[in-house]
Formats: C-alpha cells, sequence, structure tokens
C-alpha cells in the first residue's frame, strides 16, 4: 500500500482522521457495553480490538506517514486502543463475576441438614468434676496423691486411729477383700492416702486426693456402694484451724462464686481432732430463702446452707502413725463426696444416674463442668 | 438418743421462753447432731379432756362386745356424755382421756356425734396409738390421777417438744439425758447439778436378808461390778404414767416397772442395768469370760454359742448374759418375779463391741458400753434405780455388793496456748480453764496445764481432745479465716497426665465415659470365655459381697462396659460407644483369694519400718489402670451422605491406636487371639515387644452371653503399661522440603501374610529415604493365585538434602521390593 520514500500526505490517509478514530472507539464501546453474556464480548473484542479491527488497521497506517505526523498519529490510535482494551477488560470483569454469582447460586444447598455422622462423646461429670476440683489445690501449690483401691487396713483404720474394736469402724459399713481377717478392705475413704503422702514425702506436705471409695450399701437413689471422695491434707509448721477454714473458703468460692461462705460445725471424725462438719452456704440463694416460704429454694431445701463434707486438725496420733514430729508440725485435712457435690451443683435428683453409664447422662455435661 | 423437751427442763433450769428449736441449734453449735424437733402427738388438736367413767352398760346384740358408757367431763363440758366404746381395759369410776366432738386426732380424724350400736355417741374415749403417743392399743387410756374437765393434753404430755440427737461415737455421756443437759447447761450459761453424782438415800439395808454376793473373774473385762437387791418387791406393780410416758417419748416400750425403771435410769444417767429374778440365781453373780462352745439363750429367745473372748454374766449354773449386751432368757423378770437384783457395771468398752459384734446383736446397752460408760456411775444409777422400785414397787432393800478395780482419773497435761495456737486464734488462760470446768475436768497446774479428765469422759485421752472441748465452746465460727502458703508444686505427675490425655483421647474419638462398678462374677468369667488357668480367674474375691453373683473384685473392665452397653441399649440407644478408665484388680502369684489368715499389723505410735511398710504392700493385689471401649452400631451415621457404616473390628483397633497416639506411641497391631474374641479378627497391641492390649470384634458366644448385638466390638488395653512407655519429651523431626517422590507398589503375597508384616518389610527395604508407607488396596480376586491377595502399597520417598534422581527413586523401589520378597514371598503383580 505504501512505500518508502514516497512523498505522501497524511491528511490524506483517511483511517487516521480524528474523527474516523473517534467513530471506531464510539463503535466499540457501544458493542461492549452491549455484550450481554462472555459470547458476545468475545464478539465485540474480536470486531473492535481484533487483528482486523478499524483501529488496528488504522494502526498499521502510521508507518507510512512521514515522521512528522507519525507522533501525533500514534498517540491518537494509542489511545484510542487503550480506550477499547480498558473498556473490554471492565465489561468482562463484570460478566465474569455476574456468571460466577450465577453458577454458585445454581450450587446452593440446604445447609440445615443434619451434618453430624458421629454422636460426640463425653468424659464422666465426676472424673471432670474431681479434675476441677484439683486444679484448684494445684493452683495453690498442692499435688494430686493417689492410694489403691483394695487398700491394707492398716492405711484405712488402725493409722488413721480407728482401732479394731472402736465403734467407728461400725460406722462405715466395710467390704473385705479375702476374708475379714486378712488385712485388706476395699478403702472407706480416702483418707488412706494421707497417711501414704505422709510416709512417702518429704515435710511440708500439701495434697489433695481424689478417689473411689466403696461401703457395703444397697444403691437407691440416695446411696451407692462405689462413689468418690475428694481429700485434702496439709501438713506445715504451724497449720491451725484457720487455715483450714480460708483454704475450704477459697475451694467455695473457686467451685461455687465469689463471697460464697463455709461453716464449720463441731463433729467427731477419728483421724481429726478437732474435727468439724463443713458446711456450704447455699450458693443459689444464699440465704434468702430461710424462713421464706415465699421463694424457697430447691438447692438447700431453704435451710441456708448445704452439708459438704468433714474436716479437722490431723489427730496427733495420726501424725505420730507417720513419724512425725507433732511438736513441730501439725495439720489439717478435709473431705467431701463428690457425688454429693455433683449432685447439689448441678441438681442430679437420682445417685443411680451416675453410676448406671447412660450415655445421655454424661453427655449432658459436655467436658468441663 | 430422743430428748423430750420436757425432761430436759426437769435436769436444767432452761427459761420457759426457750423451745426445742432454740435448743437445738445450741446443742448444734457446741457439736452435737440434732437431726430433728418433733412434737408429742403431732396432730391433735382440740379438746382432749379427763373423765369420769360414771357408768357402763355392756351391749350384746353385735358381733364383738361393746359398751354404752356414761362418762362426766366436767360441767364445762357439759357434764356426762353417752359415748360407746369398744375397749374393756376400764371399770367404773376410772379417769378417761376423752376427745369431744370437734377434736382432730392424728391423720385428720375429726371427732363427731354419730350414731353408731344404736347410741348416739358423743366423743370419744381415747387410747395412746388413737393419739399417736404410742404403739399401744391393748386398750384406751386409763390415767391415775387427775381431776374431771381438765385438759389432758397437759397431762398426756401432748404438744411436748422431742429433740432427736445422733450421738457420734465419741461423745457415749451424751447417750443419756444427764450428758445432754450437762451440754445445754453450758450452751445457755445455765448452773447444772449433776444428776448423776447425787448418792440418792436409800433405807437401812435389812438385817435379816442378805445382799446377792458377786465378783468379777477377768477384771481385763470388767472395772466395776455391782448388785443390789430387793425382796418383797411386788411385781404386779404399775409403772407410773409419768415414766410410761417419757419412756415412750425417748422411744422405748413399757413393759413392766422392774424392767422400766432400768431404762428409765438408763435413759436418766446413761447407765446400763439389769434386774434379774434372784429365784432363778444360783449362787454368786460374777462378770467375766464365757467357756468357749457354751450356750446361752438371751432374751430375743436365740439361743448363742458363746466364744471364750465374750464377755458374760454367770452364776453356778453357766452364763446367765451377755454382759452389757443382752441378758439371758432364764434369769429374766416375770410376772411373779418378787427378789429383785439389780446388775449396775462398767465393762470395757472393747471386748463388749467385740461380742455384740460377733453376735450381731446391738443393743441400747451395748451401744452405750462401746463408747464408754461412765467410769464410777454405777453404784449412783442402781442407787436411783432401787429408790424408784421401792418407790413404786414396794418390798425390802437388802443393800448392795460391789467389786471395783482401783480406778485413777485420766490427767493430761497440756500447754495453757495448744487451744489459741490450734484454731488460729487467741484463746486466753482463764476460757481455756474455765471450759474445761464446764465439761467436768479438774484443771490444775500453771503450765502446761494438768487437767484431770471427768469419769464419764473416757473419749479424752489426748491433749488435742481438750482443745476440741475448748474450741467448739468457745465457738468454730469464732475461728478467723486464712489461706496457707504452699511451697510451689510440681503439678500433676506424668501418669495424671497422661491418664487425663486418654480420657480426653477416647471422649474426642467420639466415646461416651463410664464409671461401672468393679464387682464380677464367675458367670462374667464364664461368659468371656476364660479358660481355668487365664490370669483373668486371678480375682481377689470379698468376704461380704453386695450380691452372691459377684463377689469377685474385676480383672478386666470388660464386664462391667458390657452391662452398661446392654443397658443403654434396653434403653433405646442404637449405637453405643462407651469406654472406661479405671483400675482393675489382680492376685499377685504369692497372693490366695482368701487373703492371709494373720496379716501384719504395725504398731501405730511411730512410723513402721521400710519392711514392716512392704509387708502390707505385700498383702494388695496388683491394681493396675486399664483403659477399655465398647462399640456397637453404627460408627457412622445413616443419614442423606448414605447408609452409614457399621462399626467393626477396624473401629475397635483405631481406638486403641488412638490412644497410643495422644501418648505418643506407635502401637504395633498384630494378629492374636484371645478367647474373648473372634479368633479370627483379634488385634493384640504391642510395644517394646510387649503386648498391652487386645482389640477386635468380640466372640459371637460372648456377644451371646452378654446379651449384646452381633458384631459387638471391644478393646481393652494395659494403661500403666503404657503410660510406663509414653515419651515424655518427644524429639523434633527433620521436616523435609525437598521434592517427593511418590511409587506405587501392588504386591501378591500369601493370603497368610500380615498386611502390616508386609508394610514393615517394604520400610525396612526402602531405607532411609522411605517418607512413609501406605496401604490403599486389597485384592482378591481372579487376577492372582488362588489363596493369594494383592496389597498395593503407596511409597513415599523422600532426600533431606537434595532431589531424589530417576535411579536412587529405581534403587529404593527395588530394594523394598526385594526385601518383601525376601521376608514374605512377595511378588510384583504384573
Amino acid at each position: 500500500m505504501s512505500a518508502p520514500n514516497n512523498p505522501y500526505d497524511p491528511v490524506g490517509v483517511s483511517a487516521l482522521e480524528p474523527d474516523a478514530i473517534q467513530a471506531a472507539v464510539d463503535a466499540a464501546l457501544r458493542d461492549i457495553a452491549a455484550a450481554s453474556d462472555l459470547d458476545a464480548l468475545k464478539s465485540a473484542r474480536l470486531a473492535h480490538a481484533g487483528d482486523r479491527s478499524p483501529l488496528a488497521l488504522a494502526n498499521r497506517e502510521i508507518g507510512a506517514l512521514p515522521p512528522a505526523a507519525k507522533a501525533e498519529a500514534g498517540k491518537r490510535v494509542g489511545e484510542a486502543r487503550g480506550a477499547v482494551r480498558a473498556a473490554l477488560d471492565e465489561r468482562l470483569a463484570d460478566l465474569e463475576l455476574e456468571r460466577d454469582a450465577r453458577v454458585l447460586v445454581d450450587e446452593a444447598v440446604d445447609v440445615t441438614l443434619p451434618t453430624r455422622r458421629r454422636e460426640p462423646g463425653a468424659r464422666h461429670p465426676l472424673t471432670t468434676l474431681m479434675e476441677r476440683m484439683c486444679e484448684v489445690f494445684i493452683a495453690m501449690g498442692y499435688e494430686v496423691a493417689e492410694g489403691p483401691e483394695a487398700e491394707a487396713e492398716w492405711f484405712n483404720f488402725d493409722a488413721l486411729n480407728v482401732p479394731p474394736d472402736h465403734p467407728a469402724r461400725t460406722m462405715q459399713d466395710t467390704f473385705f477383700v479375702g476374708s475379714a481377717d486378712s488385712g485388706v478392705v476395699l478403702r472407706t475413704q480416702t483418707s488412706p492416702i494421707q497417711l501414704r503422702a505422709m510416709l512417702s514425702r518429704e515435710l511440708p506436705v500439701y495434697v489433695v486426693a481424689p478417689g473411689r471409695v466403696f461401703r457395703t450399701d444397697e444403691l437407691d437413689a440416695t446411696h451407692t456402694p462405689v462413689f468418690h471422695q475428694i481429700e485434702g491434707l496439709a501438713i506445715d509448721e504451724g497449720i491451725t484451724m484457720a487455715d483450714l477454714k480460708g483454704t475450704l473458703e477459697h475451694l467455695a468460692e473457686a467451685m461455687f462464686g465469689s463471697g460464697v461462705r463455709v461453716r464449720l460445725r463441731p463433729s467427731y471424725f477419728p483421724f481429726t481432732e478437732p474435727s468439724a462438719e463443713l458446711d456450704l452456704e447455699c450458693f443459689v440463694c444464699r440465704g434468702a430463702s430461710v424462713g421464706n416460704p415465699e421463694s424457697p429454694c430447691r438447692t438447700c431445701s431453704s435451710e441456708g446452707w448445704i452439708e459438704w463434707g468433714g474436716c479437722g486438725m490431723v489427730n496427733p496420733r495420726v501424725l505420730r502413725a507417720a513419724g512425725i514430729d507433732t511438736e513441730r508440725y501439725s495439720g489439717f485435712a478435709f473431705g467431701m463426696g463428690v457425688e454429693r457435690t455433683l449432685m447439689f451443683r448441678h441438681g442430679v435428683t437420682d445417685m443411680r444416674d451416675m453410676v448406671e453409664g447412660d450415655i445421655r447422662f454424661s453427655r449432658a455435661f459436655g467436658w468441663e463442668v | 438418743m430422743r430428748v423430750p423437751l420436757e425432761w430436759l427442763r426437769e435436769l436444767v433450769a432452761l427459761p420457759a421462753s426457750v423451745g426445742g428449736r432454740e435448743v437445738a441449734e445450741r446443742l448444734i453449735a457446741a457439736g452435737l447432731e440434732v437431726e430433728g424437733v418433733e412434737a408429742v402427738g403431732a396432730g391433735v388438736s382440740g379438746d382432749l379432756i379427763v373423765g369420769r367413767v360414771e357408768s357402763i352398760e355392756e351391749l350384746t346384740d353385735f358381733k364383738k362386745p361393746i359398751r354404752w358408757c356414761q362418762v362426766d367431763v366436767g360441767d364445762a363440758h357439759g357434764g356426762v356424755r353417752g359415748i360407746v366404746c369398744g375397749a374393756r381395759n376400764f371399770s367404773a369410776g376410772d379417769l378417761v382421756v376423752v376427745a369431744l366432738p370437734g377434736t382432730v386426732l392424728p391423720g385428720d380424724f375429726v371427732i363427731a356425734s354419730r350414731r353408731t350400736y344404736g347410741h348416739v355417741s358423743d366423743g370419744m374415749i381415747c387410747s395412746e396409738r388413737e393419739l399417736g403417743l404410742g404403739d399401744n392399743h391393748d386398750g384406751i387410756i386409763v390415767l391415775d390421777e387427775g381431776v374431771v374437765g381438765d385438759d389432758a393434753n397437759s397431762v398426756l404430755g401432748i404438744g411436748e417438744e422431742i429433740l432427736d440427737v445422733a450421738v457420734t461415737p465419741d461423745r457415749g455421756y451424751a447417750l443419756s439425758m444427764r450428758g445432754i443437759a450437762r451440754e445445754v447447761a453450758i450452751a445457755f450459761g445455765l448452773p447444772f447439778d449433776d444428776p448423776g453424782q447425787r448418792l440418792v438415800d436409800l433405807p437401812a439395808p435389812a438385817t435379816d436378808v442378805a445382799p446377792w454376793p458377786c465378783d468379777v473373774s477377768d477384771p481385763s473385762m470388767c472395772d466395776l461390778f455391782t448388785l443390789r437387791r430387793i425382796v418383797g418387791f411386788n411385781p404386779q406393780a404399775p409403772t407410773p404414767d409419768w415414766m410410761s410416758r417419757r419412756l415412750i417419748a425417748a422411744g422405748m416400750r413399757p413393759v413392766s416397772l422392774a424392767v422400766d425403771v432400768t431404762n428409765y435410769v438408763m435413759l436418766e444417767l446413761g447407765q446400763p442395768l439389769h434386774a434379774f429374778d434372784g429365784a432363778k440365781l444360783a449362787g454368786a453373780v460374777r462378770a467375766g469370760r464365757a467357756e468357749q462352745g457354751e450356750r446361752l439363750e438371751t432374751l430375743d429367745h436365740v439361743v448363742r454359742t458363746l466364744d471364750a473372748d465374750d464377755v458374760v454374766i454367770r452364776d453356778d449354773s453357766g452364763a446367765i448374759g451377755l454382759a452389757g449386751t443382752m441378758g439371758g432368757l432364764h434369769t429374766e423378770i416375770d410376772d411373779s418375779s418378787s427378789d429383785v437384783v439389780l446388775e449396775a457395771a462398767r465393762f470395757v468398752p472393747e471386748p463388749v463391741a467385740r461380742t455384740a459384734r460377733r453376735h450381731r446383736l446391738s443393743s441400747e446397752a451395748s451401744r452405750r458400753f462401746e463408747r464408754g460408760v461412765d467410769r464410777v456411775l454405777a453404784p449412783y444409777a442402781s442407787a436411783r434405780a432401787a429408790q424408784l422400785l421401792l418407790e413404786h414397787g414396794g418390798g425390802t432393800y437388802a443393800g448392795m455388793t460391789a467389786w471395783e478395780s482401783p480406778y485413777e482419773p485420766t490427767v493430761i497435761a497440756m500447754p495453757a496456748d495448744l487451744p489459741g495456737r490450734t484454731a488460729g486464734m487467741p484463746i486466753d488462760r482463764h476460757t481455756v480453764t474455765s471450759r474445761l470446768a464446764e465439761v467436768g475436768c479438774d484443771v490444775g497446774g500453771d503450765d502446761p496445764l494438768s487437767v484431770s479428765v471427768p469419769p464419764w469422759r473416757p473419749d479424752l485421752t489426748d491433749p488435742a481432745d481438750l482443745v476440741e472441748e475448748v474450741v467448739r465452746l468457745v465457738g468454730y465460727d469464732a475461728i478467723p479465716a486464712h489461706l496457707p502458703t504452699a511451697p510451689a508444686g510440681y503439678g500433676l505427675t506424668r501418669e495424671q497426665r497422661w491418664r487425663r490425655r486418654v480420657g480426653l483421647a477416647l471422649a474426642g474419638a467420639g466415646f461416651v465415659d463410664v464409671l461401672t462398678y468393679p464387682f464380677i462374677g464367675n458367670e462374667d468369667l464364664d461368659g468371656l470365655l476364660l479358660a481355668a488357668d487365664d490370669s483373668r480367674r486371678r480375682a481377689p474375691r470379698l468376704a461380704n459381697p453386695l450380691s452372691e453373683e459377684q463377689p469377685l473384685l474385676r480383672t478386666t473392665l470388660l464386664p462391667g462396659l458390657l452391662a452398661a452397653a446392654r443397658r443403654n441399649l434396653s434403653r433405646g440407644a442404637d449405637d453405643v460407644f462407651i469406654s472406661e478408665i479405671g483400675r482393675v484388680f489382680l492376685l499377685r502369684d504369692h497372693q490366695q483369694p482368701d487373703g492371709v489368715e494373720a496379716p501384719p499389723r504395725p504398731g501405730v505410735d511411730g512410723r513402721p519400718s521400710d519392711d514392716e511398710l512392704a509387708t502390707l504392700e505385700d498383702l494388695l493385689p496388683d491394681q493396675p489402670h486399664h483403659a477399655a471401649a465398647v462399640l456397637s452400631g453404627l460408627r457412622e451415621a445413616k443419614g442423606w451422605w448414605g447408609p452409614g457404616r457399621q462399626a467393626t473390628w477396624s473401629d475397635a483397633v483405631d481406638a486403641a491406636v488412638a490412644i497410643g497416639d495422644a501418648l505418643g506411641v506407635v502401637l504395633a497391631v498384630r494378629q492374636a487371639t484371645d478367647p474373648s474374641f473372634h479368633p479370627g479378627r483379634t488385634a493384640s497391641l504391642v510395644i517394646d515387644d510387649l503386648v498391652v492390649g487386645y482389640a477386635g470384634e468380640l466372640h459371637p458366644r460372648v456377644v451371646a452371653a452378654f446379651d449384646l448385638p452381633p458384631r459387638t466390638c471391644a478393646m481393652e488395653i494395659d494403661l500403666d503399661a503404657l503410660i510406663a512407655r509414653a515419651v515424655d519429651v518427644a524429639s523434633a523431626p527433620d521436616v523435609g522440603v525437598q521434592p517427593l517422590a511418590k511409587e506405587d507398589i501392588a504386591l501378591v503375597v500369601a493370603e497368610s501374610v500380615a498386611a502390616a508384616d508386609v508394610e514393615q518389610a517394604l520400610r525396612a527395604g526402602a531405607g532411609e529415604l522411605c517418607e512413609d508407607v501406605r496401604l490403599f488396596d486389597v485384592y482378591v480376586g481372579p487376577q492372582v493365585p488362588e489363596g493369594h491377595r494383592s496389597l498395593a502399597f503407596a511409597l513415599r520417598l523422600r532426600a533431606p538434602d537434595r532431589t531424589l534422581s530417576a535411579e536412587e527413586i529405581s534403587a529404593a523401589r527395588e530394594a523394598a521390593i526385594a526385601e518383601a520378597s525376601r521376608r514374605h514371598g512377595a511378588v510384583l503383580r504384573g
């Protein structure tokens, strides 16, 4: 079409006329805007940005222009092609978004369909509760002590100041292992762990001892022959009943909320002297239900206090049986039933629920209590 | 101990305004467990009037004899009323209790004028039972004394309060009105005149009748023994109303004057007493040991064979009573006994406790002797009883005989500041001495205090006992709260931590934790198909099981878990995945199911030697923790995604392997057999060549024995053994970043070759370039020879420092195949 050194008037190249270029751009933008789907856009791209499009053809003419005109014409065509490309890209992005949205809508499902392919597992709330109570003591520096469930009578009774013919032996109905005289019982309490801790640890001793205990009660709504206790023991120089009270108050607050108080009532246990029953201020009504029939409290039966366990100062006889210098050391001990704690803390009304292993029971508690 | 408030008021001058509730509160604060306060004749309201029977007309036209009575209830209550009555134990002139129309008796029974037996009965003549006063329904109440027209409520004690006190084993003295009254006096700051230290005036003994001779043949069983004798006693004399009423209120049944007086004085003072019929005694009455095999019929009509360690009362005829527990039938007081021999003694607690336990006989007397009766009370109490017998039954006092071993009061040295130091608050010396004096101690000395303990408090033996007396009377509420500072601890032990992790892992794997009883029976072990010599038959045995069917301690968790699974299924659960972590009990080689006969019993006055402690440990069975699970039903639920997937042996193995994962150990899975499991679907779980457990499908006969659905699966592992091998501090791995090479290998092996073994061989053969080997397909069919199968493995190879060359990859692959071929005859599938 053109040849070098052939004088040529750029004005005569109609394709490079500003009007013609503007017209090509206008036509392109019109078609691009009108493209309603990706296929239509593809046709518009071919028509207006393809090799044979008016602007591509115009671009080719530039080479034929004299050097003085090339710059201006190149700028003009370049801007025009840029505008068309930008319009194409913009429209492409829009149309792709539209397409994607349509596909995703088509892929919609009912997410309320059941998703559980496996029922959840659960830990036993008694286990979790014991762990929780242990945590409170671990945070105070205590360690967790353990002992055997089939236990020597010496640990379960003799060393706890319950001599063979003492009436306290019949307070607890004991399972004897082997024979009644074989010296082995199923421990009736976690207290033998006190002895084991004192015999095996360096002083001072601060331990908490959760565990299973056994008494010859038939299973019913309020009794079970196999249950759990958690025991605490502190042996140190200068331990007092005030330390006992403070420790129990701390436990009560950790388990039942700030400000929940404890009350000690004189009582008798062979292995503590002085001894006390431990009452917990009702953490639900905080005593408001006492003498107030308008708002009765189910948790404490409107008594204001809940019987929780027993405690006292470790009987010096017990310390002596462990070889501890009673002139220098004193200690406190306490114990409470874990089943009982679970019952009033969580409103369990029937002991059997805790021992029968019904999966619905444990599942209701989750993994933490 | 039931404590009628009216009786209490006789012993301590309580202000009239103080009621049962307030007394109960003060006693609780002082350490007596008051379980409740009830009222005599609760449920009676309205008019109960003392009336006099004026005349009786016998009505004979009815099936039973009926009386038509005219009863004068006083002008204020309508004068003479006609009342129909079915009882026959009264005569004209007797004073009776009349409920007027409108009165309500227990059970909301409203009395009304009504026509019955042909007459209008204008009220009711009451019996004890109708008023809720006692069980006696033999006839109506006939009063000893009273004024016609008076309110009978006060005469009968209706509305009087009774405290129910649970007495702890240390406080034997509180099993008496005397002991309770002392505590009440202290609690209210009132003076107390101890009725147990008052020697009542008795007439001078008759000179013509001798007292009954007594002796103690074994002073280790009896400290003090007394006999008082009354002759010419009227055996028909009635018990006075006030005494009957107090006995009933205290929970005892009136029997006869002689018996009632012994019970009354026991309740009043705490001294058990026994009345013999002198006419039935032969020679001196002695306290001592029984002869082995000797026989005695006790008051409850049981013939007992005695042990040489039993404490008995005997005369020339042999044993005539279980001392301190129950009298003998043949020397019992009866309705013709006029020669009353009254025994009051102080038996030593331990022998009485042993005797009562040996004969399974707990009586009002034995409860008191076991806890320790006042060391010097017997003569005071028997004087009081003799006085009552003479007053109400007549007769002549014939004097007392006694035997006593020397008595020295217990004296305890206690630093004066010990109560305060123990309580953690200041308690001054004056408070200490005055509180101890209140409970009956004689306090002397400067520091330490020298505290002489009263004879009714044998429980006070140590300084700590005195501390409790002081602190409880000061009040536990006064003790401040203080938090002690424990030294820094080390947290949970590794075993405790790992056990928690395993619990969490099982729950995370979809198992619900259960806590079953550790009691099993031979039926359970039979159900598990255990052979006679299986180590799980070496179960410790309970001497006193709750159920004769389950006398053993579990050696495996499976019976409990299988029963729990059964229970869930029977309650409608379809899919049951439960687990348990707990101890099992295994007799050690030297142990027998019956235990040893004479176990070591180290002293308790000091730390036992290590040898002694070792002998104690030797008594105990092994008690390792096990973890077990039972799987039944769909492991993956059926739903819109598909039909679900039944739990199989592989899920049981997976549960075991998951425990290993939680502990950071790789449990090797081996083909194995165990009697309780399906012989072809059982895996043993192995670590360091030690089998720590089994998993798989239960044997069909086990499934049947425990009534479970077919194909129920289970696993059980020795958790302690596994935890012992848990990795506490894992080493960090080299995480390779060089390119991975994947090679698939299909090998044909005989069916008898375990896949895990082939995998091991491939790993070993591929060498250190081998990152992982995983079996992804098993093929059995026409394309492999009969009796063989094709196992397809994916090998992952990687070097730590370079991209593997094609030659290296090929060499590793060939080496892996060669090793599988060498070990198991594997052939590369063409």
